[in-house]
């Protein structure tokens, strides 16, 4: 169950449009590293997560990745708004608008459609979390790479706002780590998948 | 009306104790025991449903469940603008 709330959670204000950087930020939403691939991830691989925490951990940044997902969206609807067919042309925006128009639509900045491929959902915490730790910084420099292309302090600042929260959700991923492997045994953490293998004796 | 809010800052202050809110449920997530986090949880979670009221009374909602406290007499989730849209949050 989800509730929509009709507020961005950092808010996006973009006045000038810029249909170039639109075509490589969108890489966020329908990319190998966005945000639609974070929450589909994480949402998905909860459902065995034998872990209260970390069920809590992956529910709750599963949803914020859809939050992040929207200030993307939002970032590349502002960017390319009342775009004329001059502009688009000029851009090189005239190949994503012959397929899309100005709508949204998950693809990388190559043109290349999101794809469950581009996540996993092993059915091991151990191999999860690390999946889940590993994207939060492939998102990140993802992040720092979209930095370089702009000053524009309308696109860096809720960029940076997106930069900030993969750092968190890291630090929480290897929180959630710690935490399945003090279930584990000490001595062999891969003796059995607590997702999987029941112990026979205790 | 005398009593009515400043619209920007209202809505900054949700947006402002709603991320506290954010945050902390994420630490106490792997922090479960920290009193300090509950605490803090509470402290914001508080100031949030109070101002998420507060403004759907006086613009209209943000969520579903402050609808009822809007004093307009039609729909208007649906009237103010959406998050991206110009002149939205």
């Amino acid at each position: 169950m989800w509730l929509y709330e009709k507020r961005l959670q950092y808010p996006v204000k973009i006045t000038q449009t810029n249909p170039k950087l639109a075509q490589v930020i969108i890489t966020q939403f329908g990319g190998p590293d966005g945000e639609l691939a974070a929450s589909m991830r994480y949402l998905a691989q909860r459902y065995t997560m034998p872990y209260n925490e970390v069920t809590g951990i992956l529910t709750d940044i599963g949803t914020e990745e859809l939050a992040h997902l929207e200030i993307i969206c939002a970032i590349v609807h502002q960017l390319t708004r009342n775009l004329t067919p001059e502009e688009l042309k000029a851009s090189g925006f005239d190949k994503y608008y012959v397929d899309h128009t100005l709508a949204l639509w998950p693809q990388a900045a190559s043109g290349t459609p999101w794809t469950a491929a581009y996540l996993q959902s092993k059915g091991d915490p151990i191999t999860d979390l690390h999946e889940d730790m590993a994207a939060e910084q492939k998102a990140r420099t993802t992040y720092d790479n979209i930095l370089r292309l702009t000053n524009d302090p309308e696109i860096c600042d809720p960029i940076r706002f997106l930069r900030q929260r993969e750092i968190v959700h890291y630090q929480r991923f290897g929180e959630s780590l710690r935490i399945v492997q003090e279930h584990l045994d000490s001595k062999n953490f891969y003796a059995i998948n607590p997702e999987f293998d029941v112990r026979q004796e205790r | 009306m005398s009593d009515c809010p400043n619209r920007k800052d209202l809505f900054n202050h949700i947006n402002e104790v709603s991320f506290a809110v954010d945050d902390i449920k994420l630490y106490l997530d792997t922090h479960p025991y920290d009193e300090e986090a509950v605490e803090c949880f509470e402290e914001y979670s508080h100031l949030r449903n109070e101002a998420l009221k507060e403004y759907a009374k006086h613009f209209g909602p943000l969520t579903m469940d402050s609808a009822v406290y809007s004093d307009a007499e039609k729909w208007t989730w649906i009237s103010n603008p959406w998050p991206w849209q110009e002149g939205g949050c």
